[in-house]
C-alpha cells in the first residue's frame, strides 16, 4: 500500500527525534572513534555537508524512516569489501572531490559534468524512497536529488538511443574491494531509456538532507526505488547512451540469478531465496513484499505485455 | 594423563566452548550485532556449528600426530557442541528468521539447494548426537556405532556445502571452510591407503 502524504512536509519535520538523536550520537561515536584511529574515517565522511534549498519532492512515502545509522552501517558496495559492515569501514578513502561524471553515447549534446555542475543542475527535492534488497531486506531512506530526466533532457538522446548503461568508479586506490575479483569491474547497470527518463528515477547527491557518505554510493548516485537496490548504481563516473541493452555486472557474473530488468516482485523467486516476503530493517517480523516495492501505480504500464517471469 | 588434570582441561575446555553463545546473547542484548541482528544472529550460530564440526574432525588427526591419546576424550563433548550450536542455528532460522511459517519453510528446505543440504546435515546430526552416551555405543556395539558415526563426514560436506551455496559471490569464506574439511578428510585417505607409513615416520622421530 502506498501511503501519500501531503508534499509540502520536510523530513525534519516528520523525522522522528529519536532517529535524529540516534544518528547525532553516531556521528558524535563516530567521530570520537575517528580520533582515536579505529574507524578509519577522516573528518571529511562523518561531516557531511548540509545541502541548503531542498524542497519537497512527489511520491515520499510516510512510512517510518531507517535510522541514519542504520543506513550507513549496513550497505552492499563490493568496491568497499563484500560483508555489508565493510564500507562504513573502509569506504573513507574515496575522494569526493574533483569529481566528474562523463556523459556519452548516443547523445547529441555529450559532456563531462562536475559536481557543482551536477549539483547545480536542478532544484534539489528530498524524495523518501522505500529501498528493497534482492537479499530479503528493506529500508526507508530519506534521498536528495533530483530526476534524472533533468540531465537526460539536456543532452538530448538520439532516436537510436535506447539505453542507458551506468559506470561506478573502479579505482583501485580508493577501493579496497576492487582488488578481489568477485565482481566484473567497473561495476555497471543499466535502464531502458524510459526507465531512465521515469520521474520516480533519482539522481541522488544526499541523505537525511546532507551529503551522501561515501558508503552509500557518494557523490552521486542512481536510485530507482521499484527495483531490487543493486540496480541502484553508486558513485558513477559515466552515464552512456546505447542502442543495444547493456549487459550489468550482476547479469555476467550470475546470470540465471539476475536479469536486467530486475524490478521487485513478490512472485519471482531469485533461484536462491523467495522473494514474497522481507525484513524491514528495524523490524523484528517480515512482512509481505509489494508488486513493484508498492511503486506499481507509476511503474507497471512500462512493463505491460512483458512476461516478467522471462524478464526478471 | 593422569585424571585430575584431564578434568579440569575438560571442564575449562565445557566453558570455553560456551564462550560464542555468550558473546552473540550480549550482542543481542547490547543491541552491537548491527542493523539486521537476526540474519547476524542466525549467521553467527551456523559459523559456530560448522567451526565445531571442523574442530571435532581434527581430534582424530592431531591424537594421531601427537601421540596424545587423551586427546580423543574431548571429541565426543566438541561433537556435542557442534550438534547444540547446529540446533541453535535452525531455530534461529525457524523462529526469528521466519517465525515458524510452515509454508514457507518447507518451500525452502525443498527448493533451495542450500536450505536442502543444511538441512540434511542437521537430520543426519541427529542420529549422532542420540547415540553419543556410553550406554548407546555398548546397546549397538563398536563396529554398528561406529559405522553410524562414520556419516559425520557427509554431515562436513553437506554443512560446507550449505554456506557455498549460500553467499551470494565472494566466496572466501567458504572456500577456506572447504580447504580445512579436505584437509582433515585428506589425511583420513592417505593414512588409510599407506597404512601405518606416516605413523612410523612420526613415531620414529
Amino acid at each position: 500500500m502506498l501511503i501519500r502524504r501531503p508534499a509540502d512536509t520536510l523530513p525534519s519535520e516528520i523525522t522522528p527525534q529519536a532517529i535524529y538523536r540516534d544518528r547525532r550520537e553516531f556521528l558524535r561515536a563516530a567521530g570520537g572513534l575517528a580520533l582515536a584511529g579505529g574507524l578509519g574515517l577522516t573528518s571529511d565522511d562523518v561531516a557531511a555537508a548540509k545541502l541548503a534549498n531542498t524542497r519537497p519532492g512527489p511520491y515520499s512515502t510516510g512510512e517510518e524512516m531507517t535510522s541514519y545509522k542504520n543506513i550507513t552501517t549496513y550497505n552492499n558496495f563490493y568496491e568497499f569489501g563484500t560483508d555489508k559492515a565493510d564500507p562504513a569501514r573502509t569506504a573513507g578513502s574515496l575522494r569526493q572531490r574533483p569529481w566528474t561524471v562523463q556523459v556519452d553515447g548516443l547523445v547529441r549534446r555529450p559532456g563531462s559534468y562536475d559536481l557543482d555542475a551536477l549539483l547545480k543542475l536542478a532544484p534539489l527535492e528530498d524524495r523518501i524512497y522505500r529501498m528493497r534488497c534482492v537479499e530479503g531486506w528493506s529500508m526507508v531512506i530519506p534521498w536528495v536529488g533530483y530526476p534524472l530526466h533533468e540531465l537526460i533532457r539536456r543532452v538530448e538522446p538520439l532516436g537510436s538511443a535506447k539505453f542507458v548503461e551506468f559506470t561506478t568508479l573502479a579505482d583501485r586506490a580508493q577501493m579496497p574491494g576492487v582488488h578481489a575479483p568477485v565482481l566484473h569491474w567497473p561495476y555497471t547497470e543499466g535502464l531502458r531509456l524510459d526507465e531512465a527518463l521515469h520521474p520516480l528515477t533519482l539522481l541522488a547527491v544526499g541523505l537525511y538532507g546532507e551529503t551522501l557518505p561515501n558508503q552509500n554510493g557518494a557523490p552521486v548516485r542512481i536510485v530507482t526505488p521499484w527495483k531490487y537496490g543493486f540496480k541502484s548504481a553508486k558513485s558513477i563516473v559515466r552515464i552512456r547512451f546505447v542502442e543495444a541493452q547493456p549487459e550489468s555486472s550482476w547479469m555476467r557474473a550470475a546470470p540465471r540469478e539476475y536479469g536486467f530488468y530486475s524490478n521487485v516482485n513478490p512472485d519471482v523467486e531469485h533461484p536462491r531465496w523467495s522473494q514474497a516476503k522481507e525484513r524491514r530493517i528495524g523490524e523484528f517480523t517480515k512482512r509481505k513484499t509489494l508488486m513493484f516495492n508498492g511503486y506499481g501505480e507509476q511503474v507497471a504500464q512500462m512493463y505491460s505485455g512483458l512476461d516478467l517471469r522471462k524478464f526478471f | 594423563m593422569p585424571p585430575r588434570p584431564f578434568t579440569l582441561i575438560k571442564a575449562a575446555l565445557f566453558l570455553v566452548c560456551l564462550g560464542p553463545l555468550l558473546d552473540l546473547t550480549y550482542g543481542v542484548i547490547a543491541d552491537t550485532l548491527g542493523a539486521n541482528p537476526i540474519e547476524a544472529l542466525t549467521r553467527g550460530l551456523g559459523d559456530w556449528a560448522l567451526r565445531f564440526l571442523l574442530i571435532t574432525l581434527a581430534v582424530t588427526p592431531l591424537r594421531r600426530l601427537s601421540g596424545a591419546a587423551w586427546l580423543l576424550r574431548l571429541r565426543r563433548m566438541l561433537g556435542l557442541y557442534a550438534f547444540f550450536y547446529a540446533l541453535l542455528h535452525v531455530l534461529s532460522y525457524v523462529w526469528l528468521d521466519q517465525f515458524f511459517d510452515g509454508a514457507a519453510i518447507l518451500k525452502d528446505v525443498f527448493k533451495r539447494p542450500f536450505i536442502s543440504v543444511g538441512f540434511a546435515s542437521f537430520l543426519l546430526l541427529i542420529p549422532l548426537a542420540a547415540t553419543s552416551t556410553n550406554t548407546m555405543i555398548r546397546r549397538l556395539g563398536g563396529a554398528r556405532w561406529q559405522a553410524l558415526h562414520r556419516t559425520v563426514y557427509a554431515i562436513g560436506l553437506f554443512a560446507v556445502l550449505h554456506f557455498w551455496w549460500m553467499v551470494k559471490q565472494d566466496i572466501t569464506q567458504p572456500a577456506l571452510y572447504a580447504a580445512t574439511l579436505a584437509l582433515l578428510l585428506g589425511v583420513r585417505v592417505y593414512w588409510a591407503v599407506l597404512p601405518g607409513v606416516v605413523g612410523n615416520i612420526i613415531h620414529r622421530s
